[in-house]
């Protein structure tokens, strides 16, 4: 059932695809057609870097359907270094206490199961506290 | 456009109506509605619902009702616009009798909640959000209040506790609400205490959904107001504003733009300023939308929303009493239903017929219905005779 959206929308949940607006060079995720900064037609694909910081967080304890097995859980609305805010669970917390303001990345992680034992993993980004590189090419 | 009064008024009791149907349910409030207007007949049914779809298994509901009640064949039309269904059906009625159209309208909100496991209500209450990257992340509604709660905090260096008194007022006013979900006062310890939803959003911050009716009958005013009906009470202005659906979407998710829209333009359609409001039935489906509200109403300044709860401006004999029959929090929250209770409560404080809720001085009134978290805000100004 879920198949056709999550084909369509590829390109957000595994490489964070927004737009820039090509008129006033705002950034947008998730994309629209309209560019709520200055009202022209937003169509330019952007990929986000996927680094960021935690706007706000909070657990939850009660899941809908098809979360259950998750819960609880820590979910994030997630400031880009773009500008853009996205919502979306944070994950690999481990011990670490999430603050607002915390640096985080995204990672591509499993989002639910959809249907029964065969039906489809969905996939998608999620974000976890930024890792030190070292050794960064 | 001709000016419209609401002539009746009726509800059921919130609660889980294990026995009755959602059918049962709403011709209960109908009937109700029409007694007290004294009226037979109608010329059309605006209903306001979100879930009949979902969790009922039932759509069709502008025929179904009819039907029931015996009302057919006059016109019926579902309106859904997630948690201010209520509030919008009551502006699409209006809009029908003010531009001549009809000459009465008959609206009625109805939610049946309990026909479905908690999971399913869940997930049910969450397709108000966006479903391609709000839900489908795993974001529940509370998740997403809860967001915007806990930012709020941080902004405006609020303690949970300080939201307390939007709880503590609502259920002392559910107590004397003999239709209210919540008949129990409880305090601010009891607040602090409670168990944890989604941080910071505990249970004593949430409302409570269920199942109820409420309904209105409207008719042009002009016709009745010669007529010495004391009942009647005049619809001052009507107003509805959009947001974007998403909060990640609001360049200030700490500030409910369609709230204050919508509350600017029905000032401004009743001439009057937000001064002038003697009780306003708000949105307080969480404690931080209370605080919000009031914010964006011209009620409180930005970030201090919080302060009129401190300070007992919100109490029943406050600068502003709110949820005057026990609100969201503690009347209940049968989605759909909501804006139209808002609505029989404020025709009932303004006829003087509250009873044991009955504030002083109430002349004119206001209620703010909100759907998804703030994304569509529908705005009444109602006075009395």
């Amino acid at each position: 059932m879920e198949i056709p959206r999550h084909w369509r929308l590829k390109q957000q949940r595994y490489k964070l695809v927004g737009e820039v607006c090509p008129h006033c060079e705002a950034k947008l995720f998730p994309p629209r057609d309209i560019c709520p900064d200055c009202g022209g037609e937003a169509k330019q694909l952007y990929t986000f870097s996927g680094r960021g910081e935690v706007y706000s967080h909070t657990t939850v304890y009660d899941a809908p359907a098809g979360f259950e097995e998750n819960a609880p859980y820590t979910v994030a609305l997630v400031k880009l270094e773009e500008g853009p805010l996205v919502t979306a669970q944070l994950t690999d917390l481990g011990e670490q206490d999430v603050e607002i303001g915390t640096p985080v990345e995204m990672v591509t992680r499993r989002l639910r199961t959809d249907g029964d034992e065969r039906g489809m993993l969905v996939y998608g980004y999620k974000f976890r506290p930024r890792l030190e590189r070292v050794n960064q090419i | 456009m001709r000016k419209v009064a609401i002539l009746g008024v009726g509800q059921t009791k919130i609660s889980e109506h294990w026995g009755m149907s959602l059918k049962e349910l709403a011709a209960e409030a109908i009937f109700a509605a029409l007694e007290d207007a004294g009226r037979s007949s109608i010329d059309g049914l605006f209903i306001g619902n979100m879930l009949s779809g979902s969790l009922n298994k039932q759509e069709n509901l502008g025929v179904l009702l009819p039907d029931w009640a015996g009302l057919t064949p006059v016109e019926g039309v579902k309106i859904e616009t997630a948690c201010s269904s209520g509030g919008s059906a009551i502006r699409t009625g209006l809009i029908a009798v003010a531009s001549g159209e009809l000459d009465s309208a008959l609206v009625v909100g109805v939610e049946k909640m309990s026909d479905a496991k908690l999971l399913e209500t869940t997930s049910a209450l969450a397709t108000a959000a966006d479903a391609d990257y709000e839900t489908a992340h795993g974001l529940s509604f509370v998740a997403l209040n809860a967001l915007i709660m806990q930012r709020y905090l941080h902004e405006y260096n609020w303690n949970h506790a300080d939201f307390a008194p939007f709880s503590v007022v609502a259920h002392q006013n559910g107590v004397r609400n003999p239709n209210a979900r919540l008949q129990t006062k409880i305090t601010e310890q009891e607040y602090q205490d409670s168990r944890m939803i989604a941080k910071p959003i505990n249970l004593l911050d949430a409302s409570p959904i269920g199942d109820g009716a409420a309904a209105v009958v409207l008719v042009a005013a002009d016709e009745f107001q010669n007529n010495g009906n004391s009942n009647l009470v005049h619809i001052l202005a009507s107003a509805a504003a959009t947001d974007t659906l998403s909060i990640h979407d609001r360049k200030d998710p700490l500030w409910l733009s369609a709230s204050e829209i919508s509350a600017r333009r029905a000032y401004s359609q009743a001439g009057i300023q937000p001064e002038d409001i003697d009780l306003f039935e708000l949105h307080d489906a969480f404690t931080i939308m209370s605080a919000l509200s009031l914010e964006a109403c011209g009620f409180a300044p930005r970030g201090q929303g919080p302060r009129m709860g401190q300070d007992g401006d919100i109490a029943p004999f406050g600068k502003l009493p709110i949820s005057t029959f026990g609100g969201l929090k503690a009347r209940g929250h049968p989605v759909g239903a909501t804006g139209v209770y808002q609505i029989v409560e404020l025709v009932k404080q303004l006829r003087g017929e509250a009873g044991k809720n009955q504030v002083d001085r109430a002349h004119i009134g206001m209620a703010q219905n909100i759907g998804g978290s703030g994304a569509t805000a529908v705005t009444h100004i109602l006075q009395g005779i």
